[in-house]
């Protein structure tokens, strides 16, 4: 484990994974029909949104976190 | 005579079986090992995990009822996209630490993980019991989607479910886990084929997405808001989201998935190549809208399938109505092929917890390694069967009951097995009267509803909030697990049996 700064700084970028928690917990935002996109309700393109945005959160964490660590990669045959 | 469909539909289901029973030989492993069994000998990698995953997790019942949840009830539906947005940060986050220590340890199960790391075979027996009978229903839902499915092309009776759930049994207990994966391949191509058709050609028979939004009631098409002080359906869509997340890979047959990834970079590769899945998912949620458009209900082609199989009829009677008869035979050999990956897993699965937390455990403690893979591969036989039981003797609403509970039950393994990931503070006493009193509390609550549901409404401070029991379940579970734990740690600081170490989590 890395200490000092870079531990502190890969603790921050982990706290990426928590974003699509915050942005689907409250229901009572999206749960509207407006501003609608090419005729889907604002509920339906807005969660669909955060599929590929959900997966692209997870690769700064992941570069943060194998970066210089041989031992991440696959060690494994 | 038969229907261009069903021609379709033998041959992919043919060349299915085939391929099942040649994957025994594929990365060539001494099968009568468990872990090379039940397994696949933590070998495979990035693509083949992912083809697994997505196999395992997004099942043939899934293409067919999250669809018709939406078709009969709107927006609800819906929660299986945060559900599945939500699972993989925990996927990320957490379940590498678990790999590494399995692979450490040579840990097949969760069950196995908690008896090496509190040293507490009680705790352990709690865990591969309640992974067993969560699974079982689930498998027997599998059988539902393909039985849907199966009368879509005009075969009645159940000698059709017979014949396929035979041959699976069959390549399970040759292959062990190398079929499944090896079929999920063919599985999802077809499952992605059968999508980008659905989400291109339907629409524009419908008019487009617009018109297809048009033509769903507006109560349906948002979840209903009750009142000031009453969070309505809101708060149900959200804890029924966060809570499937927190249950999804503590199923036995998600875990094996990870479990059998060569190294743990697979399975963070896999939190971010597997949404694709999720993003088929959502698009075949909105299916269920497609066929509202198309009005499949009131067209009396379909009215004996939807008068004996209800809503879940509603994909099935739309692919019929929309696509030409041999695309139809692709399409349903997906949905069944797609129940036959999950089943196999997950008697798998199941198989291995068996094999390991009970028999070697409780009856048989001195087994050679060979006769534990020999009693996994008739375990997995037999609880096939039992699903098989299920489905043709008993109404199908006890399964669907059944798997409701499961996922209650599941999710109060979450202390014992993932919190013990990161601490052994917890003591085992203490996670199992936690385990105890969420299963009582969830299995109650599940109760009150008679079973028809999961949302049970607490009322805190004079607000009602409806909430997955499976939820409010476990909240109640971690208060006892973490008050009783200070007791008895406070009680007694005698030390604690542990065979893991610091470095085996890395």
């Amino acid at each position: 484990m890395a200490g000092g700064k870079r531990g502190h700084w890969r603790w921050l970028v982990r706290l990426l994974l928590l974003v699509p928690f915050i942005v689907l917990i409250d229901a009572g935002f999206y749960n509207r029909t407006e501003p609608a996109l090419a005729g889907i309700p604002f509920f339906y393109w807005y969660q669909l949104l955060w599929v590929p945005l959900g997966a692209l959160l997870l690769l700064p964490v992941w570069a943060s976190e194998s970066h210089g660590r041989a031992e991440d990669r696959d060690k494994h045959p | 005579m038969m229907s261009a469909a069903l021609i379709v539909f033998l041959i992919l289901f043919v060349a299915v079986t085939v391929l099942g029973f040649i994957a025994a030989r594929w990365r060539q492993g001494d099968l009568s090992q468990l872990h090379e069994w039940g397994l696949g000998g933590r070998r495979f990698g990035t693509i083949v995990t992912w083809f697994l995953l997505g196999g395992d997790l997004y099942t043939a019942y899934t293409f067919v009822a999250v669809p018709a949840l939406m078709f009969g009830a709107g927006a609800m539906g819906f929660f299986a996209v945060p559900y599945t947005i939500l699972v993989y940060p925990i996927l990320f986050a957490v379940y590498p630490r678990l790999w590494s220590v399995s692979r450490a340890r040579g840990y097949i199960t969760a069950a196995d993980f908690v008896r090496g790391r509190f040293g507490n075979r009680t705790l352990a027996l709690a865990v591969a019991a309640t992974g067993i009978l969560a699974t079982m229903p689930y498998i027997a839902l599998q059988l539902v989607g393909m039985e849907v499915v199966i009368a879509g092309l005009g075969i009645r009776g159940e000698a059709a479910l017979f014949i396929a759930f035979a041959i699976l049994a069959a390549y399970t207990y040759t292959s062990g886990l190398r079929a499944p994966a090896m079929i999920a391949v063919v599985k999802d191509l077809l499952i992605y084929i059968t999508v980008l058709a659905a989400v291109i050609i339907i629409p524009a028979k419908l008019g487009g997405y617009s018109a297809i939004f048009a033509s769903v009631e507006p109560d349906k098409l948002l979840l209903a808001k009750d009142g000031v002080r009453d969070f309505g359906s809101e708060s149900a869509y959200v804890t029924l989201a966060l809570g499937s997340a927190l249950a999804l890979f503590l199923y036995p047959h998600a875990l094996t998935g990870v479990l059998s990834a060569s190294s743990r970079n697979v399975i963070r590769r896999n939190a971010a190549i597997l949404p694709a899945y999720s993003l088929a998912l959502g698009l075949i949620a909105l299916l269920g809208f497609m066929a509202i458009a198309a009005g499949v209900k009131s067209n009396p082609a379909y009215a004996a399938g939807f008068a004996t199989y209800g809503n879940n009829y509603a994909v099935p009677a739309l692919f019929l109505e929309m696509f030409p008869g041999w695309f139809v035979g692709v399409a349903f050999a997906a949905i069944a092929i797609g129940a036959l990956v999950p089943a196999a897993i997950m008697s798998i699965a199941t198989a291995n917890l068996f094999t390991r937390n009970i028999y070697r455990e409780y009856i048989a403690p001195d087994c050679a390694p060979e006769r534990e893979s020999q009693v996994a591969k008739i375990a997995s036989l037999v609880v096939k069967l039992g699903a098989l039981f299920f489905i043709v003797f008993l109404p199908q609403t006890y399964a669907i009951q059944l798997q409701l509970l499961g996922g209650i039950w599941i999710i109060q393994t979450l202390p014992a097995v993932l919190l013990g990931l990161y601490t052994r503070w917890l003591h085992p006493t203490a996670l199992l009267t936690g385990w105890a009193t969420g299963i009582v509390a969830g299995t109650a609550m599940a109760a009150s509803l008679q079973f028809k549901g999961s949302i049970y409404t607490l009322h805190i401070f004079g607000f009602a909030l409806p909430c997955y029991a499976a939820l409010s379940a476990l909240v109640l579970n971690l208060i006892v697990a973490v008050a009783l734990s200070a007791l008895f740690n406070a009680l007694s600081n005698a030390p604690r049996e542990d065979e893991t170490a610091a470095a085996d989590y890395h």
